[in-house]
């Protein structure tokens, strides 16, 4: 297999209520964290990719991250594709690479988004945010996860997936979550517990939707050939792919199939693999019907049958296929745009063998995939262990 | 953040159907080149590209295309209306749009149910179309 860059480092910041750091210096935590995995100083950092944040208006956010951090980069970007930011900043950084603009790139973002307001400021914030139209959307009183509840509800009417099927989502997630030293919430629950927890917006429930929390992830982007000669087996970046369906669901007509029928074509396409190659795939669940439909048009399994295949177990880690396997945004946390780059770190730990208790036995080639907006714009990667790729040539 | 309810803020692309809706006219933009209608608003046609534009008035009726019931509100603003339906409505002429659904109980609310354009007046500026079941128009 072909590599076109890869990860050389990655850290997290503490992860859930973190109310003594500001979101600079989470962001500055998950970078110091990746820099030490990689064995090397800030001083390397040639480029810098990061995301806006909810809890100030930084104006020129990467302008703003590589000044707290005393970096001068030849390349910078401030990035916003929503919930595929994280998976996004990777390729971005590795076509910088790839283009000799830099050599090595530092992805970061998060914040405090769980600290810094209250719980129901963000909601509102969120509901008048970008994901629901000004003017044909928010005066009709949607929150965000009514966005997603309106798919959960056509997939239901279409497919017949149940309340329950999307519960077990949320199970899985926690028992994930539960083996992850730095997740937010750890306690087990049952589908009992999902299903009885309080109605937000049909018919999703409390524990349908993502956490809100404080933290940041970083992760350093650089050449497969100077990876190889820093402190950590490299992760490489085998293929990536892009979907945009919609940019309101309002007026989307086709709201149970994704953009992510797109990102997953192209990025199989690119890495040559198929969806029978993936041993652990981390998806974005910002909703339990998210993992569902990303399942499904993914190609995991059939059309309409995403709820079975949760049902059936396929999802845990003794499941044909362990996904999100650190938690995520249902149970390990999310902090925002940032919420997404976990993802592609647990990514990077599965393929190292480096996930401790919740590790996916003989890992080779891991899929990471984010979702921004309401299930609108999607970005999949395809990272491999480092003896999927030989040096300097094809395997 | 405020208590009052979100109202639209017309732009130069959305002002005639916000003049509709005052008039309770549900206006759609159509193609006078292809012939499509569609909805929100663009400034070319999202099916052939030109742009040769008009706004025509919408039949009025649909049917849900799906819906949720909202517990929980956004904001301040909502407290006094939950639960409510906020629902995709898919129109004859084919575009769909959100809204809110009235004139029945949340629970009598299903996907593929005939539906009709009704209009809230909120302040003079601003009216708001809502639908509701057809059995009752
Ligand atoms: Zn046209």
């Amino acid at each position: 297999m072909k590599s076109t860059a890869a990860i050389a480092g990655i850290g997290e910041s503490r992860l859930g209520l973190v109310p003594d750091r500001s979101a600079l210096q989470l962001q500055s935590d998950a970078a110091r964290a990746a820099l030490l995995d990689a064995g090397l100083k800030l001083s390397d950092i040639d480029g810098l990719i990061t995301t806006p944040v909810r809890v100030a208006n930084w104006g020129m956010p990467c302008g703003v991250v590589a000044s707290h951090l005393g970096v001068r980069p030849s390349y910078l970007s401030t990035l916003d594709l929503a919930g595929a930011s994280g998976a996004a900043m990777i390729h971005h950084a590795a076509m910088a690479v790839a283009s000799g603009q830099c050599t090595t790139v530092l992805c970061v973002a998060g914040q405090n988004l769980l600290s810094n307001k209250s719980r129901s400021t963000a909601i509102q914030a969120m509901a008048e945010s970008g994901g629901t139209h000004a003017q044909f959307e928010v005066p009709y009183g949607p929150l965000i996860p009514s966005l997603y509840a309106l798919i959960a509800q056509r997939h239901m009417h279409e497919y017949g997936t149940t309340a329950q099927q999307m519960a077990q989502v949320a199970v899985t997630m926690r028992k994930h979550a539960s083996l992850n030293p730095n997740a937010h919430m750890r306690d087990p629950l049952t589908v009992e517990t999902v299903m009885s927890s309080r109605m937000i917006t049909s018919p999703l429930k409390l524990l349908d939707c993502a956490l809100v929390s404080d933290g940041a992830a970083a992760a350093i982007v650089t050449t497969p050939e100077r990876a190889r000669a820093l402190r950590k087996p490299p992760v490489h970046l085998l293929g990536q792919g892009y979907g945009l369906s919609h940019s309101h669901v309002g007026e989307y007509r086709n709201l149970t199939r994704s953009g992510a029928v797109d990102s997953g074509r192209a990025a199989f396409a690119s890495a040559r693999l198929t969806p029978a190659d993936i041993d652990v795939a981390e998806l974005y669940d910002c909703f339990t019907i998210t993992v569902i439909v990303e399942l499904e048009d993914l190609g995991f399994c059939p059309k309409g049958e995403g709820g079975r295949f949760v049902a059936d177990g396929h999802i845990g880690l003794s499941g044909s296929l362990p996904t999100t396997t650190h938690g995520g945004l249902l149970s390990a946390g999310h902090p925002g745009l940032g919420g997404g780059f976990f993802h592609v770190l647990e990514a990077v730990r599965q393929l190292r063998a480096e996930a401790g208790e919740r590790q996916v036995s003989g890992a080779k080639v891991a899929l990471a995939h984010g979702n921004g907006g309401a299930i609108a714009i999607h970005c999949t990667l395809i990272l491999g262990a480092a003896d999927t790729v030989t040096n300097g040539a094809q395997a | 953040m405020s208590d009052e309810r979100p109202l639209p803020t017309p732009d130069p692309g959305t002002a005639p159907y916000w003049e509709g809706t005052r008039r309770h006219e549900l206006r759609l933009p159509r193609c006078e080149d292809c012939g499509q209608v569609h909805f929100y608003p663009r400034t070319v046609c999202p099916h052939c590209g030109s742009a040769r534009l008009a706004w025509i008035e919408a039949c009025g009726r649909g049917s849900v295309y799906s819906f949720t019931v909202v517990h929980r509100p956004p904001s301040p603003a909502f407290k006094a209306r939950v639960p409510y339906v906020v629902a995709i409505v898919a129109l004859e002429e084919g575009p769909h749009l959100m809204t809110n659904i009235a004139g029945c109980t949340p629970e009598e609310v299903r996907i593929g149910m005939p539906v009709e354009v009704a209009w809230e007046d909120v302040d003079p500026v601003a009216t708001l179309p809502y639908f509701v079941p057809r059995s009752l128009a």
